[in-house]
Protein backbone atom coordinates (compact mmCIF):
# COMPACT_ATOMS: atom_id res chain seq x y z
CA UNK A 1 0.00 0.00 0.00
CA UNK A 2 2.94 2.32 0.58
CA UNK A 3 3.25 3.08 -3.16
CA UNK A 4 -0.39 4.29 -3.34
CA UNK A 5 -0.53 8.02 -3.99
CA UNK A 6 -2.38 9.87 -1.24
CA UNK A 7 -3.75 13.39 -1.39
CA UNK A 8 -6.18 15.21 0.93
CA UNK A 9 -9.24 16.45 -0.95
CA UNK A 10 -8.75 19.91 0.59
CA UNK A 11 -5.53 20.08 -1.49
CA UNK A 12 -7.57 19.12 -4.53
CA UNK A 13 -9.97 21.97 -3.70
CA UNK A 14 -7.22 24.58 -3.56
CA UNK A 15 -5.59 23.31 -6.74
CA UNK A 16 -8.87 23.11 -8.66
CA UNK A 17 -9.73 26.68 -7.64
CA UNK A 18 -6.48 27.92 -9.18
CA UNK A 19 -7.12 26.01 -12.40
CA UNK A 20 -10.65 27.39 -12.61
CA UNK A 21 -9.51 30.85 -11.61
CA UNK A 22 -7.22 31.00 -14.63
CA UNK A 23 -10.14 30.42 -16.98
CA UNK A 24 -12.84 32.34 -15.17
CA UNK A 25 -12.29 35.86 -13.91
CA UNK A 26 -15.69 35.91 -12.17
CA UNK A 27 -14.53 33.28 -9.67
CA UNK A 28 -13.92 34.74 -6.21
CA UNK A 29 -12.70 32.82 -3.18
CA UNK A 30 -13.64 33.71 0.39
CA UNK A 31 -12.17 32.27 3.54
CA UNK A 32 -12.57 32.87 7.25
CA UNK A 33 -8.99 32.91 8.53
CA UNK A 34 -8.31 29.29 7.62
CA UNK A 35 -6.72 29.68 4.18
CA UNK A 36 -3.69 27.66 5.18
CA UNK A 37 -5.83 24.75 6.32
CA UNK A 38 -8.56 24.88 3.67
CA UNK A 39 -5.83 25.28 1.02
CA UNK A 40 -7.43 28.36 -0.47
CA UNK A 41 -4.06 30.01 0.16
CA UNK A 42 -2.98 28.39 -3.10
CA UNK A 43 -5.63 30.53 -4.82
CA UNK A 44 -4.73 33.54 -2.72
CA UNK A 45 -1.15 33.37 -3.95
CA UNK A 46 -2.22 33.05 -7.58
CA UNK A 47 -5.04 35.60 -7.56
CA UNK A 48 -4.74 37.86 -4.50
CA UNK A 49 -7.16 40.41 -5.98
CA UNK A 50 -9.91 37.79 -6.09
CA UNK A 51 -9.35 36.39 -2.61
CA UNK A 52 -11.32 37.84 0.29
CA UNK A 53 -10.40 36.94 3.82
CA UNK A 54 -13.49 37.56 5.90
CA UNK A 55 -11.77 37.00 9.22
CA UNK A 56 -13.26 34.75 11.86
CA UNK A 57 -16.84 35.57 10.91
CA UNK A 58 -18.45 32.80 8.92
CA UNK A 59 -21.99 34.19 9.07
CA UNK A 60 -20.81 37.43 7.51
CA UNK A 61 -18.80 35.48 4.94
CA UNK A 62 -21.95 33.67 3.79
CA UNK A 63 -23.75 37.00 3.41
CA UNK A 64 -20.86 38.61 1.54
CA UNK A 65 -20.79 35.60 -0.79
CA UNK A 66 -24.51 36.00 -1.39
CA UNK A 67 -24.12 39.71 -2.16
CA UNK A 68 -21.19 39.07 -4.51
CA UNK A 69 -23.19 36.48 -6.41
CA UNK A 70 -26.03 38.92 -7.06
CA UNK A 71 -23.46 41.10 -8.83
CA UNK A 72 -22.30 38.33 -11.16
CA UNK A 73 -19.44 36.83 -9.17
CA UNK A 74 -19.15 33.09 -8.57
CA UNK A 75 -18.02 32.95 -4.95
CA UNK A 76 -16.52 29.88 -3.31
CA UNK A 77 -16.83 30.41 0.45
CA UNK A 78 -14.47 28.24 2.40
CA UNK A 79 -14.12 27.09 5.95
CA UNK A 80 -14.22 23.92 8.01
CA UNK A 81 -17.47 21.97 7.57
CA UNK A 82 -18.31 22.69 11.20
CA UNK A 83 -18.37 26.43 10.55
CA UNK A 84 -19.50 26.59 6.92
CA UNK A 85 -22.47 24.27 7.39
CA UNK A 86 -22.83 24.52 11.15
CA UNK A 87 -22.06 28.04 12.34
CA UNK A 88 -23.37 29.69 9.17
CA UNK A 89 -26.29 27.30 8.68
CA UNK A 90 -29.04 29.87 8.82
CA UNK A 91 -27.16 32.32 6.62
CA UNK A 92 -26.58 29.56 4.07
CA UNK A 93 -30.26 28.66 4.25
CA UNK A 94 -31.77 32.15 4.13
CA UNK A 95 -29.25 34.29 2.26
CA UNK A 96 -28.01 31.67 -0.23
CA UNK A 97 -30.51 28.80 -0.39
CA UNK A 98 -33.79 30.71 -0.30
CA UNK A 99 -32.89 33.08 -3.16
CA UNK A 100 -31.11 30.15 -4.89
CA UNK A 101 -27.93 32.16 -5.38
CA UNK A 102 -24.92 30.94 -7.30
CA UNK A 103 -22.69 30.44 -4.27
CA UNK A 104 -20.41 27.43 -3.76
CA UNK A 105 -19.52 26.28 -0.28
CA UNK A 106 -16.15 24.57 0.01
CA UNK A 107 -16.21 22.82 3.37
CA UNK A 108 -13.00 21.15 4.45
CA UNK A 109 -12.08 19.18 7.59
CA UNK A 110 -15.33 17.24 7.55
CA UNK A 111 -15.82 14.12 9.66
CA UNK A 112 -13.80 12.52 12.43
CA UNK A 113 -10.73 12.36 10.19
CA UNK A 114 -10.09 15.92 11.38
CA UNK A 115 -8.24 13.93 14.05
CA UNK A 116 -6.54 15.54 17.01
CA UNK A 117 -8.69 18.71 17.20
CA UNK A 118 -11.50 16.53 18.48
CA UNK A 119 -15.28 16.68 18.62
CA UNK A 120 -15.80 20.46 18.43
CA UNK A 121 -14.19 20.49 14.99
CA UNK A 122 -15.37 17.12 13.67
CA UNK A 123 -18.55 17.86 11.75
CA UNK A 124 -20.67 14.74 11.39
CA UNK A 125 -23.91 16.54 10.62
CA UNK A 126 -23.15 18.69 7.58
CA UNK A 127 -24.60 16.37 4.95
CA UNK A 128 -27.87 16.28 6.89
CA UNK A 129 -27.97 20.07 7.31
CA UNK A 130 -27.16 20.87 3.70
CA UNK A 131 -29.35 18.13 2.23
CA UNK A 132 -32.39 19.74 3.86
CA UNK A 133 -31.98 23.06 2.05
CA UNK A 134 -34.18 23.17 -1.07
CA UNK A 135 -32.16 23.44 -4.27
CA UNK A 136 -28.80 22.75 -2.60
CA UNK A 137 -26.54 20.27 -4.41
CA UNK A 138 -24.43 18.25 -1.96
CA UNK A 139 -21.23 16.57 -3.14
CA UNK A 140 -18.82 14.42 -1.11
CA UNK A 141 -15.90 13.42 -3.35
CA UNK A 142 -13.88 10.29 -2.74
CA UNK A 143 -10.38 11.22 -3.90
CA UNK A 144 -8.23 13.89 -5.50
CA UNK A 145 -9.43 13.29 -9.05
CA UNK A 146 -13.07 13.29 -8.11
CA UNK A 147 -12.68 16.32 -5.86
CA UNK A 148 -11.13 18.40 -8.64
CA UNK A 149 -13.82 17.28 -11.07
CA UNK A 150 -16.48 18.16 -8.48
CA UNK A 151 -15.13 21.68 -8.01
CA UNK A 152 -15.28 22.23 -11.77
CA UNK A 153 -18.78 20.79 -12.00
CA UNK A 154 -19.86 23.00 -9.10
CA UNK A 155 -18.59 26.06 -10.96
CA UNK A 156 -20.51 25.08 -14.10
CA UNK A 157 -23.71 24.37 -12.15
CA UNK A 158 -25.88 27.45 -11.67
CA UNK A 159 -27.12 27.48 -8.08
CA UNK A 160 -25.82 26.70 -4.62
CA UNK A 161 -23.50 23.73 -4.17
CA UNK A 162 -22.04 22.27 -0.97
CA UNK A 163 -18.68 20.53 -1.44
CA UNK A 164 -17.33 18.33 1.36
CA UNK A 165 -13.59 17.82 1.67
CA UNK A 166 -11.30 16.13 4.16
CA UNK A 167 -8.13 16.97 6.02
CA UNK A 168 -6.58 13.50 5.79
CA UNK A 169 -4.52 12.40 2.79
CA UNK A 170 -6.42 9.54 1.16
CA UNK A 171 -5.68 7.14 -1.72
CA UNK A 172 -6.13 8.31 -5.30
CA UNK A 173 -8.01 5.55 -7.11
CA UNK A 174 -10.12 7.24 -9.79
CA UNK A 175 -7.10 7.60 -12.07
CA UNK A 176 -8.55 5.49 -14.87
CA UNK A 177 -9.03 6.93 -18.35
CA UNK A 178 -12.78 6.54 -18.53
CA UNK A 179 -13.45 8.32 -15.22
CA UNK A 180 -16.29 10.78 -15.68
CA UNK A 181 -17.90 13.02 -13.08
CA UNK A 182 -21.50 14.03 -13.45
CA UNK A 183 -23.50 15.70 -10.67
CA UNK A 184 -26.17 13.31 -9.43
CA UNK A 185 -24.73 10.18 -11.04
CA UNK A 186 -23.34 7.38 -8.92
CA UNK A 187 -20.42 5.33 -10.20
CA UNK A 188 -20.44 1.52 -10.18
CA UNK A 189 -16.88 0.60 -9.23
CA UNK A 190 -17.49 -3.15 -9.17
CA UNK A 191 -20.52 -5.18 -10.12
CA UNK A 192 -21.67 -7.92 -7.76
CA UNK A 193 -24.70 -9.98 -6.84
CA UNK A 194 -24.69 -10.70 -3.10
CA UNK A 195 -24.86 -7.22 -1.58
CA UNK A 196 -24.64 -3.59 -2.69
CA UNK A 197 -22.36 -1.27 -0.79
CA UNK A 198 -22.97 2.44 -1.37
CA UNK A 199 -20.04 4.46 -0.10
CA UNK A 200 -19.17 8.14 -0.14
CA UNK A 201 -16.14 10.35 0.47
CA UNK A 202 -13.06 8.78 2.00
CA UNK A 203 -15.09 5.67 2.81
CA UNK A 204 -15.08 4.69 -0.87
CA UNK A 205 -11.43 3.62 -0.78
CA UNK A 206 -11.95 1.89 2.57
CA UNK A 207 -14.90 0.03 1.04
CA UNK A 208 -12.87 -0.98 -1.99
CA UNK A 209 -10.27 -2.48 0.37
CA UNK A 210 -13.03 -4.23 2.31
CA UNK A 211 -14.40 -5.65 -0.95
CA UNK A 212 -11.18 -7.61 -1.54
CA UNK A 213 -11.54 -9.27 1.87
CA UNK A 214 -15.19 -10.06 1.17
CA UNK A 215 -14.28 -11.56 -2.22
CA UNK A 216 -11.74 -13.80 -0.51
CA UNK A 217 -14.63 -15.12 1.59
CA UNK A 218 -16.72 -15.70 -1.51
CA UNK A 219 -18.98 -12.69 -1.09
CA UNK A 220 -19.60 -10.92 -4.38
CA UNK A 221 -20.29 -7.29 -3.45
CA UNK A 222 -21.41 -4.52 -5.77
CA UNK A 223 -19.56 -1.33 -4.92
CA UNK A 224 -21.07 2.01 -5.83
CA UNK A 225 -19.53 5.42 -5.25
CA UNK A 226 -22.21 7.97 -4.40
CA UNK A 227 -20.34 11.26 -4.68
CA UNK A 228 -23.52 13.32 -4.98
CA UNK A 229 -25.62 12.97 -1.86
CA UNK A 230 -28.20 15.35 -3.32
CA UNK A 231 -29.69 14.92 -5.81
CA UNK A 232 -29.06 11.25 -5.14
CA UNK A 233 -28.94 8.82 -8.06
CA UNK A 234 -32.27 7.23 -7.14
CA UNK A 235 -32.44 5.15 -10.28
CA UNK A 236 -29.08 3.50 -9.68
CA UNK A 237 -29.73 3.04 -5.96
CA UNK A 238 -33.07 1.33 -6.58
CA UNK A 239 -31.82 -0.80 -9.46
CA UNK A 240 -28.83 -2.14 -7.57
CA UNK A 241 -30.87 -2.82 -4.43
CA UNK A 242 -33.46 -4.68 -6.51
CA UNK A 243 -30.66 -6.77 -7.99
CA UNK A 244 -28.80 -7.76 -4.80
CA UNK A 245 -31.61 -7.41 -2.25
CA UNK A 246 -29.17 -6.33 0.46
CA UNK A 247 -27.79 -2.85 0.95
CA UNK A 248 -25.01 -1.33 3.03
CA UNK A 249 -24.17 2.38 3.21
CA UNK A 250 -20.80 3.66 4.38
CA UNK A 251 -20.03 7.27 5.26
CA UNK A 252 -17.83 9.30 7.55
CA UNK A 253 -20.87 11.14 8.88
CA UNK A 254 -23.64 10.49 11.34
CA UNK A 255 -25.84 7.59 10.29
CA UNK A 256 -28.67 10.10 10.77
CA UNK A 257 -29.35 12.35 7.83
CA UNK A 258 -26.51 11.59 5.45
CA UNK A 259 -25.93 8.95 2.78
CA UNK A 260 -27.58 6.18 4.79
CA UNK A 261 -30.74 8.20 5.23
CA UNK A 262 -30.77 9.33 1.62
CA UNK A 263 -30.46 5.74 0.39
CA UNK A 264 -33.16 4.53 2.79
CA UNK A 265 -35.49 7.29 1.59
CA UNK A 266 -35.11 6.06 -1.97
CA UNK A 267 -35.41 2.38 -1.11
CA UNK A 268 -38.46 2.57 1.13
CA UNK A 269 -40.37 4.13 -1.75
CA UNK A 270 -38.90 2.41 -4.78
CA UNK A 271 -37.21 -0.88 -3.87
CA UNK A 272 -37.55 -1.97 -0.24
CA UNK A 273 -34.48 -3.85 0.96
CA UNK A 274 -32.73 -4.62 4.20
CA UNK A 275 -30.20 -1.84 4.87
CA UNK A 276 -27.16 -1.71 7.14
CA UNK A 277 -25.98 1.85 7.74
CA UNK A 278 -22.30 2.17 8.60
CA UNK A 279 -21.32 5.60 9.90
CA UNK A 280 -20.90 7.40 13.17
CA UNK A 281 -23.61 6.11 15.47
CA UNK A 282 -25.28 9.19 16.93
CA UNK A 283 -22.27 10.19 18.96
CA UNK A 284 -19.62 12.93 18.99
CA UNK A 285 -16.06 12.22 17.92
CA UNK A 286 -12.89 12.66 19.99
CA UNK A 287 -9.22 13.55 19.71
CA UNK A 288 -6.72 11.19 18.16
CA UNK A 289 -4.79 10.50 14.96
CA UNK A 290 -7.25 10.19 12.06
CA UNK A 291 -6.48 6.58 11.05
CA UNK A 292 -6.90 5.45 14.67
CA UNK A 293 -10.26 7.22 14.93
CA UNK A 294 -11.46 5.79 11.63
CA UNK A 295 -10.69 2.32 13.00
CA UNK A 296 -12.10 3.05 16.45
CA UNK A 297 -15.40 4.27 15.01
CA UNK A 298 -15.66 1.20 12.79
CA UNK A 299 -15.09 2.98 9.51
CA UNK A 300 -11.88 1.27 8.31
CA UNK A 301 -11.76 -1.49 5.71
CA UNK A 302 -11.42 -4.23 8.33
CA UNK A 303 -14.52 -3.05 10.25
CA UNK A 304 -16.53 -2.63 7.06
CA UNK A 305 -15.54 -6.15 5.97
CA UNK A 306 -16.64 -7.68 9.28
CA UNK A 307 -19.93 -5.80 9.43
CA UNK A 308 -20.86 -6.55 5.84
CA UNK A 309 -19.93 -10.22 6.20
CA UNK A 310 -22.14 -10.60 9.28
CA UNK A 311 -24.95 -8.69 7.58
CA UNK A 312 -24.84 -10.88 4.47
CA UNK A 313 -24.78 -14.06 6.59
CA UNK A 314 -27.70 -12.95 8.77
CA UNK A 315 -29.92 -12.00 5.86
CA UNK B 1 -38.36 66.13 -7.00
CA UNK B 2 -38.83 68.90 -4.47
CA UNK B 3 -39.08 68.08 -0.79
CA UNK B 4 -42.81 68.86 -0.93
CA UNK B 5 -43.28 66.44 -3.83
CA UNK B 6 -41.33 63.78 -1.98
CA UNK B 7 -43.42 64.32 1.15
CA UNK B 8 -46.56 63.89 -0.96
CA UNK B 9 -45.13 60.71 -2.44
CA UNK B 10 -44.24 59.40 1.01
CA UNK B 11 -47.81 60.11 2.09
CA UNK B 12 -49.11 57.98 -0.82
CA UNK B 13 -46.65 55.28 0.16
CA UNK B 14 -47.97 55.36 3.74
CA UNK B 15 -51.54 54.97 2.50
CA UNK B 16 -50.44 51.95 0.47
CA UNK B 17 -48.64 50.47 3.47
CA UNK B 18 -51.73 50.70 5.65
CA UNK B 19 -53.95 49.37 2.86
CA UNK B 20 -51.67 46.40 2.20
CA UNK B 21 -51.39 45.52 5.89
CA UNK B 22 -55.15 45.82 6.40
CA UNK B 23 -55.67 43.40 3.53
CA UNK B 24 -52.98 41.04 4.80
CA UNK B 25 -54.47 41.02 8.32
CA UNK B 26 -50.92 40.71 9.66
CA UNK B 27 -47.54 42.36 9.25
CA UNK B 28 -45.50 45.26 10.56
CA UNK B 29 -46.94 48.79 10.31
CA UNK B 30 -44.81 50.58 12.93
CA UNK B 31 -41.42 50.15 11.29
CA UNK B 32 -42.86 50.41 7.78
CA UNK B 33 -44.24 53.86 8.57
CA UNK B 34 -41.10 55.03 10.36
CA UNK B 35 -38.93 54.08 7.38
CA UNK B 36 -41.27 55.30 4.62
CA UNK B 37 -39.69 58.74 4.15
CA UNK B 38 -36.16 57.44 3.72
CA UNK B 39 -37.17 54.68 1.31
CA UNK B 40 -39.27 57.13 -0.70
CA UNK B 41 -36.33 59.50 -0.93
CA UNK B 42 -33.96 56.74 -2.00
CA UNK B 43 -36.11 55.38 -4.83
CA UNK B 44 -37.60 58.66 -6.06
CA UNK B 45 -34.62 60.92 -5.72
CA UNK B 46 -31.33 59.27 -4.88
CA UNK B 47 -30.91 55.89 -6.51
CA UNK B 48 -29.95 55.20 -10.10
CA UNK B 49 -32.60 52.57 -10.88
CA UNK B 50 -34.99 51.79 -13.71
CA UNK B 51 -38.30 50.12 -12.91
CA UNK B 52 -38.51 48.94 -16.52
CA UNK B 53 -35.16 47.21 -16.14
CA UNK B 54 -35.00 46.04 -12.51
CA UNK B 55 -31.82 44.02 -13.07
CA UNK B 56 -29.92 46.83 -14.81
CA UNK B 57 -26.27 45.89 -14.39
CA UNK B 58 -24.82 49.00 -12.83
CA UNK B 59 -27.86 50.16 -10.89
CA UNK B 60 -27.65 51.30 -7.31
CA UNK B 61 -28.75 48.60 -4.87
CA UNK B 62 -30.92 48.60 -1.79
CA UNK B 63 -31.01 45.85 0.82
CA UNK B 64 -33.82 45.95 3.35
CA UNK B 65 -32.01 44.18 6.16
CA UNK B 66 -34.95 44.85 8.47
CA UNK B 67 -37.02 42.81 6.06
CA UNK B 68 -40.19 42.75 8.13
CA UNK B 69 -40.97 46.26 6.92
CA UNK B 70 -41.46 44.83 3.45
CA UNK B 71 -44.78 46.72 3.06
CA UNK B 72 -42.80 49.98 2.92
CA UNK B 73 -40.43 48.63 0.28
CA UNK B 74 -43.22 47.09 -1.79
CA UNK B 75 -45.27 50.28 -1.64
CA UNK B 76 -42.31 52.37 -2.78
CA UNK B 77 -41.50 49.91 -5.58
CA UNK B 78 -45.12 49.82 -6.73
CA UNK B 79 -45.42 53.61 -6.79
CA UNK B 80 -42.13 53.78 -8.64
CA UNK B 81 -43.60 51.51 -11.31
CA UNK B 82 -41.97 48.12 -10.71
CA UNK B 83 -45.36 46.41 -10.40
CA UNK B 84 -49.02 47.49 -10.13
CA UNK B 85 -50.04 49.39 -6.99
CA UNK B 86 -53.25 47.33 -7.06
CA UNK B 87 -51.22 44.19 -6.33
CA UNK B 88 -50.24 45.51 -2.89
CA UNK B 89 -53.49 44.19 -1.38
CA UNK B 90 -52.28 40.65 -2.16
CA UNK B 91 -49.50 41.10 0.42
CA UNK B 92 -49.03 37.92 2.47
CA UNK B 93 -51.86 36.16 0.64
CA UNK B 94 -51.33 32.55 -0.44
CA UNK B 95 -50.04 32.49 -4.00
CA UNK B 96 -49.10 36.18 -4.12
CA UNK B 97 -45.59 37.14 -5.14
CA UNK B 98 -45.62 39.73 -2.35
CA UNK B 99 -44.15 37.58 0.39
CA UNK B 100 -44.16 38.58 4.06
CA UNK B 101 -40.47 39.36 3.79
CA UNK B 102 -38.58 40.53 0.67
CA UNK B 103 -38.13 37.81 -1.95
CA UNK B 104 -35.72 38.73 -4.74
CA UNK B 105 -36.66 35.72 -6.82
CA UNK B 106 -40.23 36.80 -7.41
CA UNK B 107 -40.54 40.53 -6.73
CA UNK B 108 -39.30 42.98 -9.37
CA UNK B 109 -36.94 45.53 -7.84
CA UNK B 110 -36.03 43.57 -4.73
CA UNK B 111 -32.23 43.34 -4.80
CA UNK B 112 -31.85 40.86 -1.93
CA UNK B 113 -34.09 38.46 -0.07
CA UNK B 114 -33.98 39.33 3.61
CA UNK B 115 -35.96 39.20 6.78
CA UNK B 116 -34.06 36.97 9.13
CA UNK B 117 -32.57 39.86 11.08
CA UNK B 118 -28.90 40.65 10.97
CA UNK B 119 -28.17 39.13 7.58
CA UNK B 120 -28.94 41.78 5.00
CA UNK B 121 -26.05 44.09 5.82
CA UNK B 122 -23.54 41.33 5.01
CA UNK B 123 -25.17 40.89 1.60
CA UNK B 124 -24.97 44.63 0.98
CA UNK B 125 -21.29 44.48 1.91
CA UNK B 126 -20.82 41.74 -0.70
CA UNK B 127 -22.52 43.92 -3.33
CA UNK B 128 -20.34 46.89 -2.43
CA UNK B 129 -17.24 44.71 -2.57
CA UNK B 130 -18.22 43.44 -6.02
CA UNK B 131 -18.56 47.05 -7.16
CA UNK B 132 -15.05 47.81 -5.93
CA UNK B 133 -13.59 44.71 -7.60
CA UNK B 134 -15.19 45.62 -10.92
CA UNK B 135 -14.40 49.31 -10.61
CA UNK B 136 -18.08 50.26 -10.85
CA UNK B 137 -19.47 53.42 -9.35
CA UNK B 138 -22.84 52.13 -8.18
CA UNK B 139 -23.90 52.78 -4.59
CA UNK B 140 -25.24 50.20 -2.16
CA UNK B 141 -27.74 51.15 0.55
CA UNK B 142 -28.78 48.92 3.42
CA UNK B 143 -31.44 49.69 5.98
CA UNK B 144 -31.22 48.12 9.43
CA UNK B 145 -33.48 48.40 12.44
CA UNK B 146 -32.24 49.70 15.77
CA UNK B 147 -33.40 46.43 17.33
CA UNK B 148 -31.82 44.48 14.50
CA UNK B 149 -28.36 45.77 15.31
CA UNK B 150 -28.47 43.63 18.45
CA UNK B 151 -27.59 40.79 16.06
CA UNK B 152 -23.84 40.11 16.16
CA UNK B 153 -23.61 39.57 12.42
CA UNK B 154 -24.34 43.28 11.87
CA UNK B 155 -21.07 44.08 13.58
CA UNK B 156 -19.18 41.40 11.68
CA UNK B 157 -20.40 43.09 8.51
CA UNK B 158 -19.67 46.59 9.83
CA UNK B 159 -16.15 45.57 10.86
CA UNK B 160 -15.42 44.19 7.41
CA UNK B 161 -16.91 47.17 5.57
CA UNK B 162 -14.91 49.60 7.70
CA UNK B 163 -11.72 47.60 7.37
CA UNK B 164 -12.12 47.47 3.58
CA UNK B 165 -12.98 51.16 3.17
CA UNK B 166 -16.22 50.46 1.30
CA UNK B 167 -17.17 54.06 0.59
CA UNK B 168 -19.83 52.88 -1.87
CA UNK B 169 -21.86 51.52 1.06
CA UNK B 170 -24.33 53.50 3.13
CA UNK B 171 -26.06 51.91 6.10
CA UNK B 172 -29.22 53.53 7.40
CA UNK B 173 -30.30 52.67 10.94
CA UNK B 174 -34.02 53.28 11.35
CA UNK B 175 -33.82 54.40 14.96
CA UNK B 176 -37.50 54.37 15.98
CA UNK B 177 -36.53 53.22 19.46
CA UNK B 178 -39.02 50.36 19.71
CA UNK B 179 -38.80 46.61 19.20
CA UNK B 180 -41.24 43.78 19.90
CA UNK B 181 -40.61 43.46 23.63
CA UNK B 182 -40.40 47.17 24.42
CA UNK B 183 -38.08 50.13 23.91
CA UNK B 184 -34.64 49.21 22.65
CA UNK B 185 -33.18 50.41 25.97
CA UNK B 186 -35.48 48.16 27.96
CA UNK B 187 -34.64 45.12 25.86
CA UNK B 188 -30.91 45.55 25.24
CA UNK B 189 -29.71 49.06 24.56
CA UNK B 190 -27.80 49.51 21.31
CA UNK B 191 -26.88 53.09 22.29
CA UNK B 192 -24.73 54.95 21.48
CA UNK B 193 -25.33 53.77 17.92
CA UNK B 194 -23.34 56.55 16.27
CA UNK B 195 -20.25 55.96 18.39
CA UNK B 196 -20.40 52.22 17.68
CA UNK B 197 -20.35 52.78 13.92
CA UNK B 198 -17.61 55.38 14.33
CA UNK B 199 -15.57 52.79 16.19
CA UNK B 200 -16.06 50.45 13.23
CA UNK B 201 -14.52 53.10 10.95
CA UNK B 202 -17.72 54.53 9.49
CA UNK B 203 -18.45 58.15 8.68
CA UNK B 204 -21.55 58.80 10.78
CA UNK B 205 -24.40 61.22 10.12
CA UNK B 206 -27.19 61.76 12.66
CA UNK B 207 -30.51 62.99 11.28
CA UNK B 208 -34.24 63.17 11.81
CA UNK B 209 -35.29 60.37 9.47
CA UNK B 210 -38.77 61.75 8.98
CA UNK B 211 -37.54 65.12 7.65
CA UNK B 212 -37.04 65.24 3.89
CA UNK B 213 -34.55 68.09 4.00
CA UNK B 214 -32.36 66.31 6.55
CA UNK B 215 -32.64 63.07 4.57
CA UNK B 216 -31.59 64.87 1.38
CA UNK B 217 -28.61 66.51 3.04
CA UNK B 218 -27.50 63.25 4.64
CA UNK B 219 -27.42 61.29 1.38
CA UNK B 220 -25.67 64.18 -0.38
CA UNK B 221 -23.02 64.13 2.35
CA UNK B 222 -22.78 60.34 2.22
CA UNK B 223 -21.98 60.38 -1.47
CA UNK B 224 -19.07 62.74 -0.94
CA UNK B 225 -17.37 60.61 1.70
CA UNK B 226 -14.27 58.84 0.43
CA UNK B 227 -12.35 55.98 1.98
CA UNK B 228 -14.93 54.81 4.48
CA UNK B 229 -18.50 53.53 4.56
CA UNK B 230 -21.27 55.77 5.86
CA UNK B 231 -23.83 55.15 8.59
CA UNK B 232 -26.88 57.39 8.72
CA UNK B 233 -28.46 57.13 12.14
CA UNK B 234 -32.02 58.21 11.46
CA UNK B 235 -34.14 59.13 14.47
CA UNK B 236 -37.66 58.27 13.43
CA UNK B 237 -41.11 57.91 14.89
CA UNK B 238 -42.46 54.40 14.87
CA UNK B 239 -45.89 54.37 13.23
CA UNK B 240 -45.26 57.86 11.77
CA UNK B 241 -48.32 59.44 10.21
CA UNK B 242 -51.03 57.44 11.98
CA UNK B 243 -51.75 59.07 15.34
CA UNK B 244 -52.77 55.97 17.25
CA UNK B 245 -49.80 53.97 15.97
CA UNK B 246 -47.12 56.55 16.71
CA UNK B 247 -44.62 55.46 19.37
CA UNK B 248 -46.80 52.50 20.34
CA UNK B 249 -44.86 49.28 20.80
CA UNK B 250 -48.05 47.31 20.25
CA UNK B 251 -48.09 48.44 16.60
CA UNK B 252 -44.81 46.73 15.78
CA UNK B 253 -46.39 43.65 14.35
CA UNK B 254 -50.15 43.78 13.98
CA UNK B 255 -52.50 44.87 11.23
CA UNK B 256 -55.28 47.44 11.62
CA UNK B 257 -58.85 46.15 11.79
CA UNK B 258 -61.53 47.68 9.57
CA UNK B 259 -62.29 50.54 11.93
CA UNK B 260 -58.65 51.32 12.58
CA UNK B 261 -57.98 51.15 8.86
CA UNK B 262 -60.68 53.72 8.13
CA UNK B 263 -59.31 56.06 10.77
CA UNK B 264 -55.71 55.65 9.60
CA UNK B 265 -56.64 56.31 5.98
CA UNK B 266 -58.68 59.35 6.91
CA UNK B 267 -55.72 60.81 8.78
CA UNK B 268 -53.30 60.05 5.98
CA UNK B 269 -55.60 61.43 3.30
CA UNK B 270 -56.07 64.62 5.28
CA UNK B 271 -52.32 64.94 5.67
CA UNK B 272 -51.95 64.32 1.94
CA UNK B 273 -54.43 67.05 1.10
CA UNK B 274 -52.61 69.45 3.39
CA UNK B 275 -49.36 68.62 1.57
CA UNK B 276 -51.03 69.43 -1.75
CA UNK B 277 -51.79 72.92 -0.54
CA UNK B 278 -48.23 73.47 0.62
Amino acid sequence: MSEVKKIATRESYGNALVELGREHTDLVVLDADLAGATKTEIFKKAFPERFLDCGIAEANMAGIAAGLSTCGKVPFMSSFAMFAAGRAYEQVRNAIGYPHLNVKIGATHAGISVGEDGATHQCLEDLALMREIPGMVVINPSDDIEAKAAVKAAYEHVGPVYLRFGRLAIPVFNDNEDYKFEIGKGIVLKEGKDVTIFATGLEVSETLAAEKMLAADGIDAEIINIHTIKPIDAELVAASAAKTGKVVTVEEHSIIGGLGSAVCEVLCEKAPAKVLRIGVNDTFGESGPAPELIAKYGLDAESIYKKVKAFVKEN
Amino acid sequence: MTNAELEKKANEVRQSIVTALHSAKSGHPGGSLSAADIMTYLYFEEMNVDPKNPKMADRDRFVLSKGHVAPALYSVLAHKGYFPVEDLVTLRHTGSYLQGHPDMKHIPGVDMSAGSLGQGLSCAVGMAQAGKMDDKDYQVYAMCGDGEIQEGQIWEAAMWAGAHHLDNLTVIVDNNNLQIDGTVEEVCSPYPIDKKFEAFNFHVININGNDMEEIRNAFAEAKKVKGMPVAIIAKTTKGKGVSFMENQVGWHGKAPNDEQYEQAMEELKKAGEALCQK
